[in-house]
C-alpha cells in the first residue's frame, strides 16, 4: 500500500518530518475554502446549476480575464526587466533610492491607483485643468491594465533584481573570456538564469490579475473577480459566485501545471570551489540618457502620480481631528501585517525546500497547493474561514490570530516565489558539507543554507507585508470587532466620496510600507 | 546568542499579539454597521459618552455583513446590525435572525418607516435622483421619468451602478410597480442605448464631471459631498416626476439580532438614533434625510416627510425581494 502510495507520487526521498508537517497542514488549510465552495456550489439543483456555468457572459469573462492577465505579464515584464537591470548591474547614481521605488508601488492600493488615473485624465481631470491637456479618460482594458502594470511590476522586479544579484559573476566571465559578447551574455548566459525568478514573479502577477477587483471594478472591466464581487456584492445567494469562483480556481491550476512543467529539472547553485565573488558594475556610457528617462517616467506614473493624487485629495480640507483615527487605524494595520508577513515567510521555507531539495510529485503539489490559496477570491476564502472556525474552533472566530492566520495562508503564494529562487541559488553541497561535519539536518539547514536565502526572505516578508497592509475583504469579514485598519479606512472614504478624509489613512500605508521596506533593504545594505 | 535571544523576542511578541481577543476588553454592545465609519463614529462616540456603555462596531458593507450574519447564525457575536439599505435587513429579517422591537419604540415614527414584522426600523433616508452636467445638459429637455432615457437622444449619454443596492432597490420598485416584463424592457433599452455601468455612485458622478457621460441615476447625498471639496462642481441633480420609481425614497435601519445578551443596551442606541438632535446631526452633517418629523431644520434642508409625495408609493418591506430583481439583472446580462 505504501510503496503504492509512494509510486504514485513518485516519492524516493522524504523531507525530514519538521519540514513536511508544516507543509502538509498549510497544504490542508488551504484546501479547506475549496472544499467550502464546492459545498455551496452543489447547493443549488442541478438544473440551475448547469444553467449558471454554461452561460455565454462566462466565455467573455474567461476572455477579458486572460487577455488583461497575459497584458499585464507583458507590460510588467518590459517594466521590471530594465529597471532590475538598471539599478542592479549599473552604475546609475542613487540606486538604493531607485531600489525603494521600485518596491513602493506595491504599497499603493489598487483602488487608489485606479482613482489616481482616473482624475488625471479626462475633461475635469488634473491634467486638462492644470496644463489644459485633454487626454481621453481612461477605463476599461486599457485603463485597467495600465493601473495594474504599474502597482504589480515590483513583484517581477525584485524576483529579477533578488536573481540578478545573487548570479555568480564567474559565470559572466567564463563565457567573456570564451568570446561572447556582452549582448550575448546577456542573452545566452544571464537571460536563462533569470528563469525561475521570472517564473515565480510571473506566476505571481498572473494570479493576481485573476483575483484583483480594486482596479478592474473602477476601470470598468468584466473580469471573473469583478464578476464574482458583483454576486456577493448583491446577491444573497451564494451558488453563482461559488461557481465563477470554482472556474476562477480551475484557470488557476492550469496556471500553476504549467508554471511546473516550465521549472522541471532547472538548477543555478554555485558548483565548485572559492568563494561567491560580487558582480562588477557596468557603466552605462552612451545608455545614460534612455535609462534615466525611463527610470524617471516610471517613477513619475507609479508612485508619483498616485502619491500627489492623494496630497491633492488631502490639501482640500485636513481636519487634526483625524489623527487620533490615524493611529488607531495604523496600529491596527501592523499588528496584524507584520505577525503575518513573518508567519507567511516562515510556512514559505519548508515548502520551497521540500519541493528544491526533495523533489517529488507530493512535494512539488504541497508547494503548488499554497497558490490555490491566493487564488481562491478573499471573500470566499474569508467565508469559508467564518464556516469552518465556528464550526471547529469558535474561540478562534474574530481573533487576531485568525486574522493573522488568514493572512499568512492568502498572501503565502507571494512569499514562495522568492524564497524558492534564494534556495535555488544555495548550493546543496555547503548543507551537505555541514552535516559530515556532524550537524543534525536541521542544524545544517540553518548553518549552511538560510543565510543564503537571506534576500529571498526579506523579499518575501515585504511581499506579504504591504499585501496584506492593502487588503480588504479578508480584513472585513475575519478581523476581530471593533478593529480597523487604515485600507478598510481609505475604502469606506473612497466609496462615500469623502476623498479628503480618506487620503490621510493612505498616505500612511505609503509611509509605513515605505519605512518596513527600507528597514528591510538597510539590513541588506548594512552587510554590504 | 543575540540572535536566539531576538528570536524567542519576536515569538513572544507574536504570541501576545495573537492571543489577545479584542472582545475581552470590556462590557460593551456590538454593532455590525453596514453604513460606513463616517456616517456613524461621531453618533457613536457621542453614545458611548452619555451611556457609558462601550461600543464595538464592525464595519462592512451592509450585503457582506449580511452574509456574515447568516453564515454565523446563532453564534452570532452581533447585538444590532445597522444597515444601509431596507434589503438587506430583510435578508437578515428573512434568516430569522432578528428580534421584534418594543411597540412603543416602532411607534414614534410614521408606519411605512418600519418594517410590518416590526423586526427593523428605519434610521435616515435617501432619494434617487437624476444626476446631470451643467454644460451639457440643456435642463428644458430633461425626462419626466426614468423610461424616457431609453430615448435616441440620450444614447451612450446614461450611467449607472446595476451591482449598486440602492439602484436595485429602485429596480426592485421598479418591478413591483410596472410589473416585471416592463422593467426587463427598460433595462434592456437602456443597455442597447448605451447605458454606462460603474462600480458605485461616486464615481458616477466623476465620470459626469470627466466628461464619459452626462446623466447618471444616483443617490441624492453624494452631489453635496462633492460640492463640499469643490464648490464649482459641474453637476446638478433633480427628481423626475411625482409617483416616477426612479425616485425611491428607500431607508437605512437597523434591527435587534434574537440572539443578543445586551436587549436592553441595544434598545438604548435604537432610541438614541431616533433622538431629535442626533436626527438633525444625520440631516446637517451626511445630508441625508431624518426619519423625525416635526424636526427644525436648517432652511435648504428637507425632512424625509417633505419628499414623500415624489417617492412612488411602496411598502418598504417588499423591497427586501431582491432575487427576482437580481434575476432581471442577469438576464439583462447586466450582473
Amino acid at each position: 500500500m505504501l510503496t503504492k502510495i509512494k509510486d504514485i507520487f513518485r516519492i524516493d526521498n522524504l523531507p525530514a518530518w519538521y519540514f513536511l508537517t508544516p507543509a502538509i497542514l498549510v497544504g490542508v488549510s488551504v484546501l479547506v475554502p475549496l472544499l467550502y465552495l464546492i459545498v455551496r456550489a452543489f447547493d443549488a439543483d442541478p438544473d440551475l446549476s448547469m444553467e449558471l456555468v454554461f452561460r455565454r457572459r462566462n466565455l467573455e469573462l474567461l476572455y477579458n480575464t486572460l487577455l488583461l492577465a497575459v497584458s499585464t505579464l507583458l507590460v510588467g515584464t518590459l517594466l521590471a526587466l530594465p529597471m532590475a537591470w538598471i539599478t542592479t548591474r549599473t552604475n546609475i547614481p542613487g540606486r538604493k533610492a531607485l531600489t525603494l521605488l521600485g518596491v513602493l508601488p506595491l504599497a499603493i492600493p489598487g483602488y487608489v491607483m485606479a482613482y489616481a488615473l482616473l482624475g488625471f485624465t479626462g475633461a475635469n481631470g488634473t491634467l486638462a485643468q492644470l496644463f489644459g491637456i485633454e487626454l481621453p479618460r481612461l477605463s476599461g482594458f486599457t485603463g485597467a491594465l495600465t493601473a495594474i502594470s504599474l502597482y504589480t511590476y515590483p513583484y517581477l522586479y525584485l524576483n529579477f533584481r533578488s536573481a540578478l544579484s545573487g548570479i555568480d559573476p564567474s559565470l559572466e566571465e567564463v563565457s567573456r573570456s570564451m568570446g561572447y559578447r556582452p549582448r550575448a551574455v546577456f542573452f545566452r548566459v544571464i537571460l536563462p538564469q533569470l528563469r525561475p525568478a521570472y517564473y515565480a514573479g510571473a506566476l505571481i502577477i498572473f494570479l493576481y490579475v485573476l483575483g484583483d477587483f480594486g482596479a478592474v471594478s473602477l476601470m470598468r472591466f468584466e473580469t471573473f473577480s469583478y464578476a464574482i464581487y458583483l454576486q456577493y456584492a448583491a446577491a444573497y445567494d451564494r451558488v453563482y459566485a461559488a461557481w465563477l469562483a470554482l472556474m476562477l480556481l480551475a484557470l488557476t491550476s492550469t496556471a500553476l501545471v504549467v508554471e511546473y512543467r516550465l521549472l522541471r529539472g532547472l538548477f543555478f547553485h554555485r558548483i565548485g570551489m572559492g568563494s561567491e565573488k560580487k558582480a562588477s558594475m557596468i557603466p552605462l556610457g552612451p545608455w545614460k540618457w534612455p535609462a534615466y528617462i525611463f527610470v524617471t517616467v516610471l517613477v513619475l506614473l507609479s508612485i508619483v502620480l498616485p502619491l500627489s493624487t492623494i496630497i491633492y485629495w488631502m490639501i482640500d480640507a485636513f481636519d487634526p481631528q483625524q489623527l487620533t483615527g490615524l493611529r488607531r487605524a495604523l496600529t491596527g494595520s501592523v499588528s496584524a501585517s507584520a505577525p503575518a508577513a513573518l508567519l507567511a515567510t516562515a510556512l514559505a521555507i519548508p515548502l520551497a525546500y521540500n519541493g528544491v531539495r526533495h523533489p517529488s510529485r507530493f512535494t512539488r503539489g504541497l508547494e503548488r497547493i499554497a497558490y490555490l490559496g491566493y487564488a481562491t477570491p478573499p471573500l470566499a476564502f474569508a467565508l469559508a474561514l467564518i464556516f469552518f472556525t465556528l464550526g471547529s474552533v469558535p474561540i478562534l472566530y474574530q481573533t487576531l490570530t485568525l486574522l493573522i492566520v488568514a493572512y499568512a495562508l492568502h498572501f503565502l503564494a507571494e512569499a514562495i516565489g522568492p524564497v524558492r529562487s534564494s534556495l535555488y541559488q544555495a548550493s546543496p553541497r555547503l548543507e551537505e558539507a555541514a552535516r559530515s561535519l556532524g550537524y543534525g539536518r536541521l542544524k545544517a539547514f540553518f548553518l549552511a543554507t538560510f543565510p543564503v536565502m537571506r534576500n529571498g526572505l526579506i523579499v518575501s516578508a515585504a511581499f506579504v507585508f504591504m499585501s496584506a497592509m492593502k487588503e480588504l475583504p479578508i480584513t472585513f469579514l475575519l478581523a476581530p470587532v471593533g478593529y480597523e485598519t487604515l485600507a478598510v479606512n481609505v475604502w469606506s472614504y473612497t466609496a462615500e466620496a469623502m476623498f479628503a478624509e480618506a487620503a490621510p489613512y493612505a498616505l500612511v500605508i505609503l509611509l509605513f510600507s515605505t519605512l518596513f521596506v527600507g528597514l528591510l533593504f538597510a539590513k541588506e545594505w548594512a552587510q554590504r | 546568542m543575540t540572535r536566539k535571544f531576538s528570536i524567542t523576542i519576536t515569538c513572544i511578541t507574536l504570541i501576545l499579539l495573537t492571543v489577545l481577543p479584542y472582545t475581552l476588553l470590556s462590557q460593551s454592545l456590538t454593532v455590525y454597521s453596514g453604513r460606513s465609519r463616517a456616517l456613524v463614529e461621531p453618533l457613536i462616540q457621542k453614545f458611548e459618552e452619555e451611556h457609558n456603555i462601550r461600543i464595538n462596531v464592525r464595519y462592512g458593507s451592509s450585503t457582506q455583513l449580511a452574509v456574515a450574519l447568516l453564515e454565523e447564525g446563532s453564534r452570532s457575536p452581533a447585538d444590532v446590525f445597522w444597515a444601509q439599505d431596507a434589503g438587506a435587513l430583510g435578508a437578515v429579517h428573512r434568516g430569522g435572525m432578528f428580534q421584534e422591537l418594543p411597540p412603543v419604540l416602532l411607534s414614534t415614527l410614521p408606519g411605512q418607516f418600519h418594517n410590518s414584522d416590526g423586526t427593523w426600523i428605519a434610521t435616515s433616508g435617501r432619494a434617487r435622483v437624476m444626476a446631470y452636467s451643467i454644460p451639457r445638459v440643456d435642463t428644458t429637455a430633461l425626462p419626466e421619468t426614468v423610461f424616457a432615457l431609453t430615448d435616441s437622444q440620450w444614447q451612450g449619454r446614461v450611467g449607472w451602478a446595476p451591482s449598486n443596492g440602492s439602484f436595485q432597490s429602485f429596480l426592485t420598485s421598479m418591478r413591483l410597480l410596472e410589473g416585471e416584463d416592463a422593467t426587463l424592457q427598460w433595462l434592456n433599452g437602456m443597455k442597447d442605448n448605451g447605458a454606462q455601468s460603474y462600480i458605485n455612485n461616486s464615481a458616477l458622478l466623476q465620470a459626469i464631471a470627466a466628461g464619459e457621460i452626462d446623466i447618471a441615476l444616483t443617490n441624492h447625498y453624494y452631489l453635496f459631498r462633492f460640492r463640499e471639496a469643490d464648490s464649482q462642481f459641474p453637476v446638478e441633480q433633480t427628481f423626475f416626476r411625482a409617483g416616477d420609481p426612479g425616485n425611491l425614497v428607500n431607508v437605512a435601519g437597523i434591527g435587534m439580532l434574537s440572539t443578543t445578551d445586551s436587549r436592553d443596551e441595544a434598545l438604548d442606541f435604537i432610541r438614541y438614533l431616533l433622538e431629535q438632535e442626533n436626527q438633525r446631526w444625520v440631516t446637517e452633517e451626511v445630508y441625508e434625510y431624518p426619519v423625525r418629523i416635526n424636526l427644525d431644520l436648517t432652511p435648504g434642508r428637507s425632512s424625509l416627510q417633505d419628499i414623500q409625495d415624489l417617492s412612488p408609493e411602496l411598502d418598504l418591506d417588499e423591497l427586501s425581494d431582491l432575487d427576482g430583481t437580481l434575476n432581471l439583472l442577469r438576464r439583462a446580462g447586466l450582473l
